[in-house]
């Protein structure tokens, strides 16, 4: 495919240099514009011709008969100038009255003709979006004709989508040329796409009209069926990589609501069923620090999502650490009662929410730098704000990794979680251990509600379905083991997006609850089951 | 001689009760009937007909806190997914219910309206029998006496409990309700059953056949009173209440857990579908929103504001958040959230018995200082005694 885009690069710029040198000549050749004096059918090959030529007179020309202003004087195309008639092809001013032109009629064919061949003529534009329209155009209604301003618009274009839709409009015309051997070099060249749209296009050749094949020759039909063996297979693989990719970006999303709900479970064996509400609030806290740089320092909007990393942190961890002292603390050991209160401040801070802000959905902007995406094979892109999330939760989970494994907080968190009294006879102060935790948990929460708020709708209700995925995340992987949630996440996230594709979003989402019912049938403890001797209660 | 069933029966529940059963008997069956029937409608003791619609529904709300009450209470499993076997018992009847509207639907044909919309030629196999009201009946105890222990007999097996079992209770109502939501799973997808018309042939909204499902419903409420009261009373309920104290120690004498549980986990689940069949044709309508998880855990909360482990607690649990829940959604909905959440929080934190342990340890105190007031002599705190095992405090042992 390199070799081939270097090749057709090579010609291009053969094709340039000579087409540079030509306008040396001061203005259009004459015998181009002799069809105008002609009849409907000398016209249509006239604006033909001047498309494919190109340049800034053929356009002058063109603009004159689409303004109604291009005339014939004695078989001499000219244009109207107000009181005067300048020469069409050279631009010079003629002598002659605007009275005696007889003016250039067209009707629906011709213009027809002279919408692609100002589109052929629009290719060469400066700005992506009149090429892009110009492309669809032209690719709607290809000419063998237009076939040279196909290449010389390939030569010179960057843009792939604009490439794609080109190539495509110069294959067709190929693969209708009457020679076999151009219809072969077509097929092969169309072969290296990964475009759907090609693959249909070859789809077509194997077709049979009529008892006769639409492809008459059979070897350009076996190069054809080749082709379109290499097309799905390139579209399964990017489709492939896709998929995971958006396993990926969901499992980053589970990951962020697990990390913390893993830390506060592990700590304290109580599920905080208002995690997901911790999330909302660190959504809305992004949301206002949007606000707030919206109003102050618009120069910098770019940079609001950084600035709402730690007042997310913050905010959540507040709320969070309100819950610990007022609530939690006094039902620790009574983790079902817990689970009940813990519902009840979800509701609260719902509602909370949903009178505070309203009910309807906020929507966040995405800073320039995260939006719009990679393009990995037509129709497969992914965006840059799914690659920050994942970036975004790698990160959050480095930090948690060295809190919890280089830091005395950490190694006090990890001693509550396997033995809470004997970490109280050793001298933990397991009381303010679990209010750190709480408040680190329900930060790590607040994070992954500023991820969230840059790829969903920020709303009051927007955390209630993470809880249970959350905690499943937690379940599968094993109470207290970071390395248990993250294979977790990333599997389940992986898991569903695959199951997605295949059965849709319901199915894929009782089936996936139905697979960890049973798994944890096979192991309660989870994938990673902390070592060691336990008695249950 | 081991004394005949009935008779353990009657004599399970205590006189004061039977007393208690007969007033309600007397109010529900007699009193509202009448109220609702004979009495003229300007007669200020006339019932109207949305009271007694909404007074069957909290009957029924009272049945599902009962059959909460005897799984959470009594053997210490919170369910969260309740609402499910609710919904099951409800949309079995409601099937029998879409079939008894016959051709009188909007479409005027023989399938109900939603297979019409969705261009369905013939009903789907799992709607054979559904025109048969025995046949209704007996799905309406099937369904989720079937799903109930298809699931628990998995779950109990692998000693699934405390809050995995609720998270994973929840999940399975959660998932249900994604299935249902589904037009193509052939219950109607988001509008569910509505509409209904008549049963038996009787006009669904004649006084008369109101009258008759609110009787049901107090009927249903009563038989599962008493027969909550003889199971917990029972040589059963004892080995349930010590599952739940110390599940441990119960295998090592020699009990197989699972059993019990099974037992009364899909007992449980079938008086919740009892509930439901009597629910939708009061209410009018099925839809998947029952299945939420909110709806579930709502029911928990009935049970821990009346106060979990006695039967009567649940039944007046139901009652007041239900009737408070009528209360705030008329007058101001937006605090009803916030009075629920404050609600859980609040009862759990500060009135961990509920009413009825409120109720008990302030006749408690008044008996203490009665009998310190008489003696004058420091008597040992009668509260363990009195109130049973407590059984936070039980688990908390073990657990440290």
């Amino acid at each position: 495919m390199f070799r081939s885009i270097v090749m057709k690069r090579m010609f291009g710029v053969a094709l340039l240099l000579t087409l540079l040198a030509a306008p040396a000549r001061a203005a259009l050749d004459p015998s181009l514009l002799a069809g105008f004096a002609g009849d409907f059918q000398g016209r249509m090959a006239a604006i033909e011709a001047l498309g494919v030529a190109g340049g800034d007179d053929a356009r002058r020309v063109l603009d004159a008969l689409e303004a109604g202003r291009l005339g014939v004087i004695g078989g001499r195309a000219v244009i109207v100038d107000g009181d005067t008639v300048r020469d069409a092809a050279s631009g010079e001013a003629l002598d002659q009255g605007a009275g005696d032109v007889e003016l250039v009629t067209l009707n629906n064919r011709v213009r027809r003709t002279l919408a692609n061949a100002r589109a052929a003529l629009a290719l060469t534009s400066a700005d992506r979006a009149e090429r892009l329209g110009a492309a669809i155009t032209l690719g709607d209604n290809p000419n063998e004709t237009l076939l040279p301003v196909f290449d010389r618009a390939l030569a010179a274009e960057t843009d792939e989508e604009i490439r794609g839709i080109l190539a495509r409009a110069a294959a067709r015309i190929k693969l209708a040329s009457p020679d076999a051997l151009t219809r072969l070099r077509a097929v092969r060249a169309l072969g290296e796409s990964s475009d759907p749209a090609v693959k249909n296009l070859l789809e077509g050749l194997l077709q049979k009209r009529d008892g006769n094949w639409v492809e008459a020759h059979p070897e350009v039909r076996t190069a054809a069926k080749l082709a379109i063996d290499d097309i799905e297979g390139r579209i399964a693989i990017a489709e492939g990589v896709g998929t995971v990719f958006s396993g990926l970006s969901l499992g980053s999303i589970l990951l962020l609501a697990a990390l913390g709900l893993a830390i506060t479970y592990g700590v304290m064996g109580v599920i905080n069923m208002a995690h997901g509400e911790l999330l909302m609030v660190g959504a809305y806290a992004t949301f206002l620090v949007q606000g707030l740089f919206r109003s102050y320092l618009p120069a910098y909007l770019d940079w609001y999502v950084a600035a709402a990393i730690p007042v997310a942190f913050l905010s959540a961890a507040l709320v969070g650490v309100a819950m610990e002292r007022l609530v939690l603390r006094h039902l620790y050991g009574r983790p079902l009662e817990s689970l009940l209160a813990t519902w009840g401040l979800s509701l609260v801070l719902i509602q909370a929410a949903r009178v505070i802000f309203g009910p309807q959905n906020l929507e966040l902007a995405n800073p320039s730098w995260m939006s719009g995406g990679a393009e990995l094979a037509a129709g497969v892109v992914l965006p840059y704000n799914r690659i920050v999330i994942i970036g975004f939760a790698v990160f959050v989970l480095v930090l948690i990794w060295l809190m919890m494994q280089k830091t005395r907080l950490g190694m006090f968190v990890r001693a509550v979680t396997q033995n809470r009294p004997m970490a109280g006879c050793v001298g933990v102060p397991t009381a303010r251990v679990d209010t750190l935790a709480f408040a680190i948990g329900s930060g790590v929460a607040g994070l992954g509600g500023l991820a969230l708020s840059q790829i969903a709708n920020v709303g009051p209700a927007m955390g209630t379905g993470y809880i249970v995925d959350a905690f499943m995340v937690v379940v599968l992987g094993g109470v207290g083991q970071l390395a248990g949630a993250v294979w977790a996440a990333l599997g389940l996230g992986i898991f569903a997006k695959f199951l997605e594709g295949w059965a849709g979003a319901v199915i894929a989402k009782i089936l996936v609850l139905v697979f960890i019912i049973v798994f944890i049938q096979k192991r309660p403890q989870g994938i990673f089951a902390l070592k060691g001797r336990f008695s249950d209660s | 001689m081991r004394t005949p069933f009935t008779i353990r029966l009657i004599q399970s529940t205590p006189k004061s009760g039977w007393l208690a059963i007969a007033i309600f008997a007397t109010l529900t069956l007699v009193c509202v009937p009448l109220a609702h029937l004979a009495l003229p409608e300007s007669n200020p003791l006339h019932l109207s007909a949305y009271t007694v619609s909404l007074l069957g529904k909290i009957l029924c709300y009272m049945v599902v806190a009962v059959a909460m009450d005897l799984i959470w209470g009594y053997a210490g499993i919170l369910s969260l997914g309740h609402g499910l076997f609710f919904a099951l018992g409800g949309y079995a009847f409601g099937m029998y219910l879409m079939r008894q509207i016959g051709r009188d639907g909007s479409y005027g044909a023989d399938l109900p309206d939603f297979m019409v919309f969705l261009d369905w030629k013939a009903l789907p196999w799992y709607w054979a029998g559904s025109d048969s009201l025995l046949w209704a009946l007996f799905l309406v105890v099937a369904l989720p006496g079937i799903v109930a222990f298809v699931f628990g007999w998995f779950a109990f097996r692998s000693r699934i409990k405390g809050v995995y079992f609720s998270i994973i209770t929840q999940a399975l109502t959660y998932a249900a309700m994604l299935l249902f939501f589904r037009n193509e799973t052939g219950f109607g997808g988001n509008n569910g059953f509505t509409d209904f018309k008549r049963i038996v042939g009787h006009d669904i909204t004649s006084p008369e056949m109101r009258v008759t499902l609110f009787a049901l419903s107090a009927a249903l409420l009563i038989a599962c009173l008493v027969l909550g009261r003889y199971l917990v009373s029972s040589r059963f309920g004892r080995v349930l209440a010590a599952i739940r104290d110390a599940e441990s120690r119960v295998m090592f004498i020699g009990y197989n857990p699972l059993h019990y549980k099974l037992f009364i986990w899909t007992l449980s689940a079938v008086l919740c579908g009892l509930a439901g069949a009597l629910y939708v044709p009061q209410v009018g309508i099925i839809n998947p929103s029952e299945m939420s998880p909110a709806n579930s855990i709502e029911i928990a909360v009935w049970v821990a504001v009346g106060g979990r482990g006695t039967l009567v607690g649940a039944v007046l649990g139901a009652g007041i958040v239900n009737l408070a829940k009528s209360f705030f959604t008329v007058t101001v909905p937006e605090y009803w959230p916030f009075f629920l959440g404050f609600l859980f929080i609040a009862v759990t934190l500060y009135l961990p018995d509920g009413v009825v342990g409120l109720w008990r340890s302030l006749r408690e105190r008044r008996a203490t200082a009665a009998a310190s007031d008489a003696a004058a002599a420091p008597v040992p705190a009668p509260r363990a005694a009195a109130s049973g095992p407590d059984p936070v405090a039980v688990s908390k042992g073990a657990t440290a």
